[in-house]
């Protein structure tokens, strides 16, 4: 890492980071207690990937400090989640064809 | 390479066509290794996706049901059998570690090198932990609960094979992590980062930006870990 370039080293006040800190403790009890009370269905699963994706987009926004880079940086990385989310959607159709498969052909014979 | 104000510079969707577009370096005001230790990040987001979309995949097509992780994971205390117990905790200790370093991170900035370092070994003892209770689970499961990739006595028997692949995989991070994090605590300590003394292996001058790197990869870790945690022990 030779000092070739201007590199910014911005540095933030400490409060925001222990907020985030905070924020993440908080969520994960949270979805831990999505568990313990022990919620089923839709419920669960909507309150699972709403904690979780609180979480990920808190890490990267200020502990990854996305929040701050330039968007030339940040596209490239948020297209290809966005691709990989989009894969996501087929493999999971792709699932339900299978299990259907399965079933079918375990009831109606091949 | 001449003299960059990115205050200067546009900002947003107009700021990145002009960076890109300028022939020029297109991540203005980024270290070279910090550039390369994200591009290295966004494929090993791929490797990990990879994993979770086939652990989908295949919990989504099995007939005979999944494993309920609730009951699998428990932990008896006094008598009581307490769900997800030690996967909690080591989720607390991710996030206490990953807070650490971003607090790290915050005084490698400030290249104030007593707080950086203690913090780098706070965060190098919090992942420690981590994989300690890691073996823990691991050994419970293999020796006491039978758990093998091809079978287990809790349900379908893709489980044991998608639980070893994720978390082993999550967990080879989190040691390859704790050895740079002791390293760099070591680095720190000594003065490294101030005096300009190069490093050992890539015999280069370095700066506290290489401990922002390591701090995006702990993080990094730590957030593949919030979607385990949501998939596999959760869901």
């Amino acid at each position: 890492m030779a000092d070739t370039g201007k590199e910014q080293s911005t540095t933030h006040k400490i409060g925001i980071y222990l907020w985030i800190w905070g924020l993440l403790f908080v969520l994960s009890f949270f979805s831990y207690m999505v568990d313990w009370y022990n919620f089923q269905g839709l419920l669960r699963w909507s309150l699972i990937l709403f904690f979780m994706f609180l979480k990920a987009g808190l890490i990267m926004a200020f502990f990854m400090h996305l929040f701050w880079e330039r968007y030339a940086l940040v596209n490239v990385l948020l297209w290809p989640m966005t691709a990989i989310a989009g894969f996501v959607c087929l493999m999971f159709a792709e699932g339900k064809y299978t299990v259907f498969s399965r079933l079918f052909y375990f009831f109606v014979g091949g | 390479m001449p003299d960059l104000n990115l205050d200067k510079l546009p900002e947003g969707f107009k700021g990145m066509s002009s960076d890109i577009g300028d022939d020029q370096t297109a991540f203005k005001g980024v270290n070279w290794g910090k550039a390369m230790m994200w591009i290295f990040l966004l494929s090993d987001t791929f490797v990990f996706s990879c994993f979770l979309v086939a652990y989908m995949k295949v919990r989504a097509s099995v007939v005979e049901p999944w494993p309920y992780p609730s009951e699998v994971f428990a932990l008896e205390v006094a008598g009581l059998p307490v769900p997800l117990l030690l996967i909690a905790i080591m989720t607390f200790v991710l996030i206490t570690s990953s807070g650490t370093m971003a607090l790290a991170v915050k005084f490698g900035y400030e290249k104030n090198r007593k707080m950086c370092g203690l913090f780098v070994l706070l965060t190098a003892i919090g992942g420690l932990t981590f994989v300690g209770m890691q073996a823990f689970e691991w050994s419970k499961l293999i020796f006491h609960d039978g758990v093998r990739p091809w079978d287990n006595p809790f349900g379908a028997e893709q489980f044991g094979a998608f639980f070893f692949m994720i978390t082993g995989f999550h967990g080879t991070h989190v040691s390859i992590g704790v050895i740079f994090l002791f390293i760099f605590a070591r680095k720190v300590y000594r003065g490294d980062f101030d005096t300009g003394r190069r490093g050992y292996f890539t015999t280069m001058k370095s700066d506290y930006v290489a401990i922002e790197i390591l701090g995006l990869y702990w993080h990094f870790v730590d957030l593949v870990w919030v979607f385990i945690f949501a998939f596999f022990y959760l869901w």
